[in-house]
């Protein structure tokens, strides 16, 4: 185990860290670019968010090795995940749902 | 864990059954602590998505108008107006220190000790750059432009409790990664790894697996950033 840890370790040359923080720099300078050039509505958040889970997925894939680890510590780790994408829906309609109340109220005055 | 070959298991999903169909550890060829390091940053993960989605709620449900980030963190440079000038110099930095961990942590397992160590330092050094930029950041949004946790000249009370609370605990993390690489340089230049001296606190043996797993710590954090900069900053 010792061995094989190293040998997969050492195999990595250093160009592909070197490309992958290049490209970092190039995803964070566009999303920096977004809010220089003021885009707004739909294209802002999907711009914003294309380029954060890119930036996110180089990070995590290469950065943190996640790519070259086997799949039950991909998978332990990646699925949880998808527990923060559901929550992040309920609090949508919760929020909704506290705009359209407080709206109401202000208008009606109580 | 003697013998173990993980290059001759299943791979894939078929490799993920094996491996937790076994009945000795599930994680096959990664050291305890790298795993529960992982297991870690998953919980930090869930603390930060808490913050965010905390702030996406209060955002999307108050009827105040909410700043406009691009305008309270913009800077004058050179008499010109730049919007978000020193957050994109902080993502920079940040993204810069966890490259150099990235080579820190190949340079480790190549048991180049001296390249090892001077990049943790450089890390250390751009982590410290970072916090320093936050203070000044801070301090300028606090004694200029007057935002309080509990209210601000620029719209909507709750931003300055989110921008403290959010950008505050990304901060006390980035120091704690701070003052544990200025630790491993120090015990990576000694030789600590090579030799296999026990450790001050755990007084446990450790080696260069040691700084992977530092550096994942370091890495979350800069992802944990990426994050910020764009629910906080940029949306």
């Amino acid at each position: 185990m010792e061995q094989n840890n190293k040998k997969t370790a050492t195999t990595h040359s250093i160009g592909i860290y070197l490309w992958i923080w290049g490209l970092l720099f190039v995803f964070s300078t566009f999303s920096y670019l977004v809010d220089w050039y003021n885009f707004q509505g739909l294209l802002r958040w999907s711009l914003i968010i294309f380029f954060m889970l890119i930036k996110a997925g180089l990070i995590m894939s290469i950065f943190m090795h996640l790519y070259w680890e086997r799949w039950a510590m991909v998978n332990v780790l990646l699925w949880p995940m998808t527990a923060i994408m559901v929550f992040v829906g309920i609090m949508t309609a919760e929020s909704q749902y506290t705009f359209f109340t407080r709206a109401l109220f202000f208008v009606t005055g109580g | 864990m003697s013998e173990l070959d993980i290059s001759k298991l299943p791979k894939g999903g078929k490799g993920f059954v094996h491996d937790f169909a076994a009945d000795q550890t599930t994680f096959k060829g990664v050291p305890w602590g790298k795993a529960m390091m992982w297991i870690f940053l998953l919980s930090d993960t869930f603390i930060f998505s808490c913050f965010l989605i905390s702030l996406m709620t209060a955002r999307a449900s108050t009827t105040a108008e909410w700043p406009y980030p691009s305008e309270v963190f913009g800077l004058t440079a050179f008499g010109v107006e730049v919007p978000l000038l020193l957050i994109a110099i902080m993502t920079f930095v940040l993204i810069t220190s966890s490259g150099t961990m990235a080579l820190a942590v190949k340079y480790g397992y190549e048991r180049n000790r001296k390249m090892c160590a001077w990049l943790i330092l450089a890390t250390a050094i751009g982590g410290l750059t970072f916090v320093g930029m936050q203070a000044f950041e801070w301090s300028k949004l606090i004694f200029h432009d007057g935002i309080r946790p509990w209210g601000n000249p620029f719209g909507a009370a709750q931003f300055g409790s989110f921008f403290f609370m959010i950008t505050g605990f990304h901060g006390t993390h980035v120091s704690i990664g701070v003052i544990f690489l200025f630790i491993f340089a120090r015990k990576t230049f000694r030789g600590d790894f090579d030799v296999g001296r026990r450790g001050h606190f755990t007084s446990m043996k450790s080696d260069y697996k040691a700084i992977e797993i530092l550096g994942l710590y370091w890495h979350f954090v800069d992802l944990v950033w990426v994050f910020i900069f764009a629910f906080f900053y940029l949306w």
